[in-house]
C-alpha cells in the first residue's frame, strides 16, 4: 500500500510576511485562521470540511484550543512530528495523506505559525534564554558551538576541504536565489545581489557570511491535503503528493550538533537516506525532477543537498552551481524560484511548499516551463527532517 | 578571562555523569561498545553499530587533529561579544576512531587553524568544578 499520488494538496494560504518580532502581538490562532480562510477560499473547501491537524517544531497550537477557536466541528486526526527548526514542514504534509489515505480523517490543515518575543532570536539558539543548556548541549555549548549557522558552517568547510568547493560557490547560491527573489512580488529581499558583495559582506561564522543566511521572520500558513479523488472536484488544479520520506540515518542522528557522523556523511546534508527511499517511491529519478525548492537556512546546504538527491556526485556541488546552474531559465536546475530563506522570507519551509504548488499549478514569478514534477526539502538538522515530491 | 567563561557550565545527568566525572580526574575517556568495539560519543546507553548495551570507558593519550572547524565571527549571544572571533574544532583521534570531540584550540590565531591540524590535549578550568577539555597546537 503506496502513498503514491493518493492525495494531493487543494489549498494554501500564508500570513504578510513580517519581520522577527513584527506579529508577536498579534494572537497565533488569528494568524492561522487568516490564512485558513485563504486556503479555503481558493480551494473551495468549507470550514466544516476540515477534520484533522498536523504540524511540526513544536508548534503551540494545540487542537484543542484550535478546534474550538477556528469553528472546526470534529477533529479525527492529529499529528506532531518531532523536531524542532523546520525540518518537519515536507513529514507534516506527507503524514496528513498518509491519515487521510488509511481512511482516518477527509481533509487535514497542515499549518505553522512563528512569531518572536522582542529581544529573542531563533538564530540564537543554545545561547538563547530560551532553550536551557541540558546535558547534551554541555558537548557543545561551552566550547562556543551554539548556533544553526555555526554547525553548519563546520560540514562545509569539511566539504570544502575534501572536494574543493569554494565560497565563490556560495555566492553562486546567493545570487541565484536574489535573482528569483527580485522576479516575486512578496520577497523582502529583492535588490541586486552581486557575486563580488557576497565575498565583501562580514562573516557571520567561517566560511558562511551575512549573505549565506536566511532571513528570520514572523508568519506562516496553512496546507491543505485530502483525497485525490476529492480532489478533482475542487477549485484548483490537484498537485499530486508522488512521495513522502522522512526520518535519516541513525548515523546522522543528532550529528548536527554532535558533529559524529562519519565523513561521508558529516560532508553532505544529511538527506540521502531520505533521497533514496522518495525516489523509490514515486518511482522517478533526478532527471524526472523540473524544479527543486532546498530548504535554505544557508547557502551552502543547497550544495549539499544537490548531491544527496542525485543532481550531481558527491563533491560536485560547487561546480553544479558555477555560471547560474541554478537559474530558473537557462540553468542546470532551476532552484529556489521564489527566492527561497534567503531572500524571500523564512517560514520554517512552508513557503518552499507554496512555491512547489505554484510551479505545478503555473502561477510562479519565475515560471518553469511545462513544470510537472517538484521537490521539496524540508530543513537538514538533527534527524528527523523530511522531503517531498509533488507532481501536476 | 579565560575563554568562553560565560558559557562554562555543565549540567550532568544519568548518561553523562560518568564522562564528566573523568573529566573531574583529567581523564579523558569515551565509551567503547562492548559488543562490536566501536566508539561512541556523546555518551549513549546502546550503540548505533550494533546495538548492544555493553560499554568501557577507554582512556586517550590526548594527541588528536582537527577533522573540520570554523571561526566564530558574529557573537550569537552577547556572552560571547568579548570573545570572537574564536575558534571551534571538531577533533578526531587515532586512538579512539569514529569519536569527534567539540572543543577549542587555546593559544593559536584563528588563521593559523587547519583541517589536519595536530593537536595535544589540556585540561582548562573555566570556573572551578567544570574541567573541559580543550586543546593547544602540537
Amino acid at each position: 500500500m503506496s502513498l503514491k499520488d493518493q492525495c494531493a494538496i487543494v489549498g494554501v494560504g500564508l500570513t504578510p510576511y513580517g519581520k522577527r518580532g513584527e506579529f508577536f502581538e498579534i494572537p497565533q490562532s488569528d494568524q492561522i485562521r487568516g490564512a485558513l480562510h485563504k486556503a479555503l477560499d481558493e480551494s473551495g473547501l468549507e470550514l466544516s470540511d476540515i477534520d484533522g491537524f498536523s504540524s511540526y517544531s513544536v508548534d503551540g497550537n494545540d487542537p484543542g484550543m484550535l478546534a474550538p477557536s477556528l469553528g472546526i466541528p470534529n477533529v479525527n486526526f492529529s499529528n506532531m512530528v518531532f523536531g524542532g527548526g523546520g525540518g518537519g514542514t515536507c513529514a507534516a504534509v506527507a503524514n496528513a495523506a498518509a491519515g487521510i489515505h488509511a481512511g482516518l480523517a477527509e481533509v487535514v490543515m497542515v499549518f505553522k505559525i512563528i512569531t518572536q518575543p522582542p529581544h529573542a532570536r531563533f538564530g540564537a539558539a543554545y545561547g538563547s534564554k530560551q532553550i536551557a543548556a541540558n546535558p547534551y548541549s554541555d558537548f557543545h555549548r561551552p566550547f562556543g558551538l551554539i548556533s544553526p549557522v555555526q554547525f553548519m558552517a563546520m560540514l562545509f568547510r569539511r566539504h570544502m576541504h575534501r572536494f574543493g568547493t569554494k565560497t565563490e560557490h556560495l555566492a553562486e547560491v546567493a545570487v541565484s536565489t536574489r535573482t528569483h527573489a527580485s522576479r516575486n512580488p512578496l520577497a523582502l529581499k529583492r535588490e541586486t545581489l552581486t557575486i563580488e558583495e557576497h565575498q565583501e559582506s562580514r562573516l557571520i561564522a567561517d566560511p558562511f557570511r551575512l549573505f549565506d543566511c536566511c532571513q528570520e521572520n514572523d508568519g506562516g500558513g496553512v496546507i491543505l491535503v485530502t483525497s485525490a479523488e476529492r480532489a478533482r472536484d475542487l477549485e484548483q488544479k490537484p498537485v499530486y503528493i508522488m512521495a513522502g520520506a522522512q526520518g535519516g540515518s541513525s548515523q546522522w542522528g543528532h550529528g548536527l550538533t554532535m558533529q559524529n557522523q562519519p565523513d561521508d556523511l558529516y560532508a553532505s546534508a544529511g538527506h540521502k537516506h531520505l533521497a533514496e527511499r522518495l525516489y523509490r517511491m514515486a518511482g522517478v529519478g533526478p532527471d524526472d525532477v523540473d524544479v527543486a525548492l532546498f530548504y535554505d537556512h544557508f547557502s551552502g546546504l543547497v550544495i549539499l543537498q544537490l548531491e544527496d538527491y542525485g543532481f550531481c556526485k558527491q563533491g560536485e556541488g560547487g561546480p553544479f552551481v558555477e555560471d547560474g546552474g541554478l537559474l530558473w531559465q537557462g540553468g542546470r536546475l532551476p532552484v529556489n524560484t521564489h527566492g527561497g530563506n534567503l531572500s524571500e522570507v523564512y517560514l520554517l519551509g512552508l513557503t518552499h511548499i507554496a512555491e512547489a504548488v505554484r510551479q505545478l499549478r503555473g502561477e510562479s514569478s519565475s515560471q518553469v516551463d511545462d513544470a510537472e514534477i517538484a521537490l521539496v526539502t524540508a530543513g537538514p538538522s538533527n534527524l528527523p527532517t523530511s522531503s517531498l515530491l509533488l507532481r501536476r | 578571562m579565560t575563554l568562553l567563561e560565560q558559557l562554562a557550565s555543565i549540567h550532568p545527568d544519568l548518561h553523562t555523569r560518568e564522562y564528566w566525572e573523568f573529566c573531574a580526574k583529567r581523564e579523558l575517556r569515551f565509551q567503547r561498545c562492548g559488543g562490536c568495539g566501536a566508539f561512541r560519543f556523546p555518551p549513549l546507553t546502546g550503540c548505533r553499530e550494533c546495538g548492544a548495551t555493553e560499554v568501557e570507558w577507554v582512556a586517550v593519550a590526548g594527541r588528536g587533529r582537527v577533522f573540520s572547524y570554523t571561526i566564530v565571527h558574529h557573537p550569537a549571544t552577547p556572552d560571547v561579544v568579548e570573545e570572537v572571533p574564536y575558534p571551534v574544532v571538531a577533533v578526531e583521534f587515532d586512538d579512539a576512531p569514529g569519536v569527534r570531540l567539540i572543543s577549542n584550540v587555546l593559544d593559536v590565531s584563528v588563521d593559523e587553524i587547519a583541517v589536519g591540524m595536530q593537536l595535544d590535549l589540556v585540561w582548562d578550568e573555566p570556573k572551578p568544578g567544570v574541567v573541559l577539555p580543550r586543546f593547544r597546537k602540537a
